[in-house]
């Protein structure tokens, strides 16, 4: 079964969780085309400042404008950009790192896997918003940077995943046929235990990238991310806050909920990935 | 018996040492050895003496080789000393701010975490009850929409309802500052209003404590709800309930009795759900100008104060461990089945 596949069956077939898959797809393809789409999409330049300040949501500005007179709902087009760019980069950043010292770990057994279990599990204890702060600030602030702060905060996520499957994959007669008969291991990590892992990957990613997301926002909230003027989900929310408490509702409201819509359509997918192959719910 | 628990707390005990360990060699490392003098950073200015600078190294005991640094702090985290603020108001002990401040947020994580566990699991009897209706469907739907609010969205959208437009609650701090006649004694507001026995303090205090839990609450309750939901399904399918409902013991008694079993996992999921809890009080200390650990963290970061920042990561760490220690002590206690 290739990966794609736990993504199309469960959409042919008429069963309880395919709504959720297809709210689930449907949001989370309307984001991505609307980051690449931008430039033609968006009415106005997200970072135009102009005279018309905190006018409401009207036919000319469909989300208003701000206190500077910037478009709103330019700049949520925009803002989906520096959101999926830093997620895609974490998100990759942490399989590269944590499926292949998951597999190894497992694998390998003895001291360096009581080690590396250890540290990863500390890590993961840890409350991982806190921990990519301190990296954040450390980093500065640029999108790679915070890029960089969530990949280290969800590396350990893959690892225990990929670390226990593994332990239980290597004594299955398939892996310890290859063995015998003289395989490499490294071509057995790749060839035997490698494809059985990553429909297991495939569900962490969908629930973590959701993770993810609410960590991108929650660092640019806090103003670790991006500077301004750049259009940013999670720093236009908290430009918004005082405005909010004005009255000016529309400058904080459309920004949340554009980070909550992805986050949930992420979180949608991985539930029915998950439900697919019946890891959780009944 | 009381023996073997003992032993086990001690040794479960033993086992938060090289988690914390842990999470200091990696905070040291970040602030530490990554390019960027943390005195510089704090002057702001590059254009500073030389021999000042060194005056400031020392003091903040930069000048030592990193290993040196390493173990001089972890000797004094050993004896409670978190080192001294490296910034505005320089040189004061880290952890007497800490003591002002952790109060602040163990009060907020004690009410939020109250709050979503009673919603978490209502929903979660409720969906299990309502098997395979739309009943069952909204609450699935609840749980993934409750994970995946953005909580400084969720605490605005309350601030903007219930203080700006209905005038109900108040949106910022911990008490209206106009109670003069308040004195804190433990840090937890609600219990020295309580010792005090001044109760408009205590109105007060709970008035502010009000939107900044449900908002870190009702995030964290999504995933009791799925949890508290399929455990109740498994249990009311158990020959048990069957025999209470063939005998005529009333519904609500057959709920109280599946409940009371399905909430050993539910206990688990505390300690894991706590992390997460810190985590968000963050966002939600920001939110809601709480001035707990959360909002002290980024006071410090704006002015590079990397001892308070390490001082803070350590007492979170410390924090974390003590919770999962507790929880596994609750659990081992309800659980015949641990052996310790």
């Amino acid at each position: 079964m290739r990966l794609i596949d736990y993504i199309i069956n469960p959409l042919r077939e008429r069963k309880p969780g395919r709504g959720l898959l297809l709210f689930g797809i449907s949001v989370v393809l309307t984001v991505i085309i609307m980051a690449i789409f931008a430039p033609w999409i968006s009415p106005y330049n997200p970072t135009q400042i102009g005279a018309d300040v905190f006018a409401p949501p009207s036919s000319k500005h469909l989300m208003g404008t701000n206190n500077l007179g910037q478009d709103v709902f330019s700049r949520i087009i925009w803002g989906s950009r520096i959101i999926l760019y830093v997620v895609a980069i974490a998100t990759t950043l942490s399989i590269l790192v944590g499926v292949p010292l998951g597999l190894l770990s497992g694998y390998r057994g003895g001291k360096v896997d009581r080690a590396l279990s250890m540290i990863m599990d500390s890590i993961y204890s840890f409350p991982s918003l806190i921990l990519a702060i301190v990296i954040a600030v450390v980093l500065g602030p640029s999108p790679v940077n915070t890029a960089i702060a969530i990949a280290f905060v969800y590396v350990p996520t893959y690892f225990r995943m990929v670390r226990g499957q593994t332990l239980s994959l290597k004594n299955q007669l398939f892996v310890e046929a290859a063995r015998a008969i003289g395989v490499k291991d490294w071509e057995t990590m790749r060839k035997y235990i490698l494809p059985n892992v990553l429909p297991t990957v495939l569900v962490v990613f969908t629930l973590s990238v959701a993770d993810a997301i609410l960590t991108e926002a929650g660092l640019s909230f806090l103003g670790l991310s991006v500077t301004p003027p750049t259009p940013d989900w999670g720093y236009d929310l908290r430009v918004g806050q005082p405005f909010l408490l004005d009255g000016y509702w529309w400058l904080a409201f459309f920004p949340g909920i554009m980070i909550m819509l992805l986050a949930m359509g992420f979180a949608m997918i991985g539930e029915a990935i998950n439900e697919r192959l019946s890891l959780g719910t009944r | 018996m009381a023996r073997g628990l003992g032993r086990y707390i001690i040794i479960r005990g033993l086992m938060i040492i090289p988690m914390i360990l842990i999470l200091y060699t990696i905070v040291f490392f970040f602030l530490r050895i990554l390019p960027g003098n943390p005195i510089l950073a704090v002057v702001g200015t590059k254009n500073i003496p030389p021999e000042q600078l060194k005056h400031l190294e020392h003091l903040a005991g930069l000048d030592k080789p990193l290993y040196v640094q390493y173990f001089d702090y972890l000797w004094k985290m050993l004896h409670g000393n978190l080192g001294v603020t490296l910034a505005s108001p320089m040189g004061k002990p880290v952890s007497s701010y800490i003591a002002l401040r952790l109060p602040a947020t163990v009060e907020l994580t004690i009410f939020a975490f109250t709050v979503s566990v009673l919603l978490g699991i209502a929903t979660g009897v409720l969906g299990a009850v309502k098997r395979g209706t739309s009943v069952d469907t909204g609450m699935r739907v609840y749980s993934i929409v409750a994970y995946t609010l953005f909580i400084p969205w969720f605490g605005m959208m309350l601030q903007y309802l219930f203080g700006v437009k209905l005038h109900w609650l108040p949106t910022s701090g911990r008490i209206n500052p106009t109670i003069t006649s308040f004195h804190s004694i433990t840090g937890l507001y609600v219990i020295d209003a309580i010792i005090e026995r001044n109760w408009a303090a205590l109105g007060s205090v709970l008035k502010h404590l009000v939107l900044p839990s449900i908002t870190l609450g009702t995030v964290l309750s999504g995933a009791y709800t799925r949890l508290v939901r399929n455990n109740m399904v498994d249990v009311l399918s158990q020959d048990f309930i069957r025999a209470y409902r063939a005998r005529g013991v009333p519904e609500r008694k057959v709920l109280w009795y599946a409940l009371k079993n399905a909430f050993i996992p539910v206990v688990t999921l505390m300690g894991l759900q706590f992390a997460i809890l810190l985590g968000g009080a963050v966002l939600t200390e920001t939110t809601f100008n709480w001035p707990g650990m959360g909002t002290f963290i980024m006071d410090r970061i704006n002015y590079r104060d990397y001892n308070s920042i390490e001082g803070a990561v350590i007492v979170f760490a410390l924090f974390v461990g003590l919770i999962s220690l507790t929880v596994d002590v609750i659990y081992a206690l309800l659980d015949p089945r641990v052996e310790y």
